[in-house]
């Protein structure tokens, strides 16, 4: 099957000190899919996140995006790459005001450096700050602190953040951590609405809730990659279901 | 607590407020020499709220930035015969190279860690300095500075009168305040600000954190070795002391005791403290003892300083 692949990891393995978190996962996410990561707690899930999106080094094995080895490449330079992420703990710059947050933002693709000019005057950036805020629903809470926003509301605000490189990639882990049922159902059909235009890989907890909406899934269970494919496949799949007993779907 | 409205047209202004202070201030002072030191420690205390108030880092080393200000100048005059002018460029070229390298070698830590470490590498430049008698004068510091008149553009003024020596130093801090409220409002302002509340997003966002701080920091340097370079043409001899570990508690003090969440917080805390030092030193020898109870009592009645109360408010 010659499908575009958009990220692939080849046996990446990571330990804390004796304690070995991840042990070599090889897998490949196809470009334009949504697919979940998921798998019970301490699953390393987590790990596997931040292995992707570069948050610290995997131990052994290599990240490869768009066919480029990306391994060990520097935090900061994911942006440029084409990936965004949001962070598990809602990660903002809190003082700041909500629209200043997605216009710092995209500041980050034009000017980093520059002292002579005023940041008022950088061109477009306030238009596109303006339709990131559209797109996530907080245009009306532009002014506000953004450590002032509701749970939910800055969950939407860090995934702005995260659009405003217009990346080909975006990873989101647990987006929905800490929300009510409410605000869930709001950030489900933003994601599946930025799904539509780009390739999502969303890590999850909860699998009741990435069922509906994944083309594919990934389950991680002690480090170990269980299972992987369509939702139906993960669904009637024996060793799945054992992992997750006492919780089952459907 | 200041209305709003009133606070906004402030911030909006503050360049030309501060020039206007700048013009009445020693007129109001009853001793000029007193009203230089606030210039000059004030502009001081700006440049290290730079790295603390803007960037969120705490620095312990910053005397090494404005006595190597202060040092530079002194030796290009001394040593190299420079005019004072030059001086002045050395002692902010001066700041800037030994932030340059401190601040290399420090960046990569944070918080105790960072302080630890520019204290330690700040103290190191002090006893390079303390050995480096032919440079430096050593322990009895850097004499010979003799800078009696000034020639601008033709124009000679008597720099021994204490106004004139006012008025020149405050045409620098001057431009030094212009040129710093345009770096925070810069796109680089945005960066340290956005570094200061969450590194990680920071560099999500694509941010190089590590280069970002070393730049602030060199910025910082270039600040607090003008100030220094200021301080030498005033003091006409640049004492050991400038680089000696106190200078660097000095400024935390006045950017804690004015506001460091304010741009002119830590001028203001420069002025009250060294007002507070000369009236209370008047009548008692253990003034330190005094000045020391108010700053304690402002950390912990007024957290957010004098000036970031009087526009913000007391913090809840």
């Amino acid at each position: 099957m010659s499908q575009d692949i958009i990220l692939r990891t080849d046996a990446v393995a990571k330990s804390f000190g004796k304690f070995k978190a991840l042990s070599g996962i090889t897998a490949s996410f196809p470009r334009g899919a949504l697919t979940s990561i998921i798998g019970p707690n301490g699953a390393g899930k987590s790990t596997y996140f931040n292995l992707l999106s570069g948050a610290f080094p995997p131990t052994s094995g290599r990240v490869e995006f768009e066919g480029r080895d990306i391994t060990g490449t520097p935090q900061h330079r994911y942006a440029k790459l084409g990936i965004a992420k949001s962070f598990q703990i809602t990660t903002l710059f809190r003082q700041i005001s909500t629209l200043e947050n997605v216009r710092v933002a995209l500041q980050a693709l034009i000017s980093r450096y520059n002292i002579w000019t005023s940041r008022a005057k950088l061109p477009g950036l306030a238009e596109q700050a303006a339709a990131l805020l559209n797109t996530v629903g907080l245009w009306d809470r532009r002014d506000r602190i953004a450590g002032s926003l509701a749970h939910g509301e800055q969950r939407a605000l860090e995934i702005a953040m995260a659009l405003a490189s217009s990346p080909r990639l975006l990873l989101l882990d647990e987006p929905t951590a800490g929300m009510s049922p409410e605000e869930t159902r709001t950030m489900m059909d933003l994601i599946v609405k930025l799904a539509s235009e780009r390739t999502v890989i969303l890590v999850e907890h909860k699998m009741k809730l990435v069922m509906g909406i994944s083309d594919r899934l990934l389950v991680l269970h002690h480090g170990e990659l269980l299972a992987e494919g369509t939702p139906d496949d993960i669904r009637h799949n024996e060793t799945v279901k054992r992992v997750y007993l006492g919780q089952r779907q459907h | 607590m200041l209305p709003a409205a009133f606070v906004a047209t402030c911030k909006r202004h503050r360049v030309v407020l501060a020039i206007a202070f700048l013009l009445i201030f020693p007129l109001v002072m009853p001793f000029k020499a007193i009203a230089v030191n606030i210039l000059i420690y004030g502009l001081f205390a700006l440049g290290f709220n730079l790295m603390f108030g803007t960037l969120g880092l705490l620095s312990f080393g910053h005397a090494a930035l404005f006595g190597g200000g202060a040092y530079a100048c002194g030796i290009a005059i001394v040593h190299y015969g420079a005019p004072w002018w030059l001086g002045i460029l050395a002692g902010l070229l001066g700041g800037m190279l030994i932030a340059a390298i401190i601040g290399g070698l420090a960046i990569r830590t944070r918080g105790i860690y960072f302080a630890m470490v520019t204290l330690a590498l700040a103290q190191c430049v002090y006893f390079a300095a303390y050995q480096a008698t032919d440079l430096t004068g050593g322990e009895n510091g850097l004499r010979g500075i003799d800078i009696s008149k000034i020639n601008i553009f033709g124009v000679q003024l008597n720099f021994i009168d204490p106004l004139t020596r006012y008025y020149v130093v405050a045409v620098f801090v001057a431009l030094a305040i212009i040129v710093l409220s345009r770096i925070l409002a810069s796109p680089f302002g945005a960066v340290l600000e956005a570094v200061r509340e969450n590194e990680a997003r920071a560099r999500a966002c694509g941010y190089d954190v590590r280069t970002t701080r070393w730049l602030a920091f060199v910025v910082s340097g270039g600040f607090c070795g003008l100030a220094g370079g200021l301080q030498t043409l005033h003091l006409s001899i640049v004492p050991i002391e400038t680089l000696y570990y106190p200078t660097s508690g000095l400024v935390v003090m006045m950017a804690l005791l004015g506001g460091m969440g304010t741009f002119f917080g830590p001028f203001i805390g420069a002025g009250v403290f060294l007002l507070l030092e000369n009236l209370v030193s008047l009548w008692t020898v253990h003034w330190q003892l005094l000045v020391g109870a108010i700053f304690v009592a402002c950390v912990m009645f007024f957290p957010r300083g004098i000036w970031g109360t009087i526009l913000m408010g007391r913090a809840r």
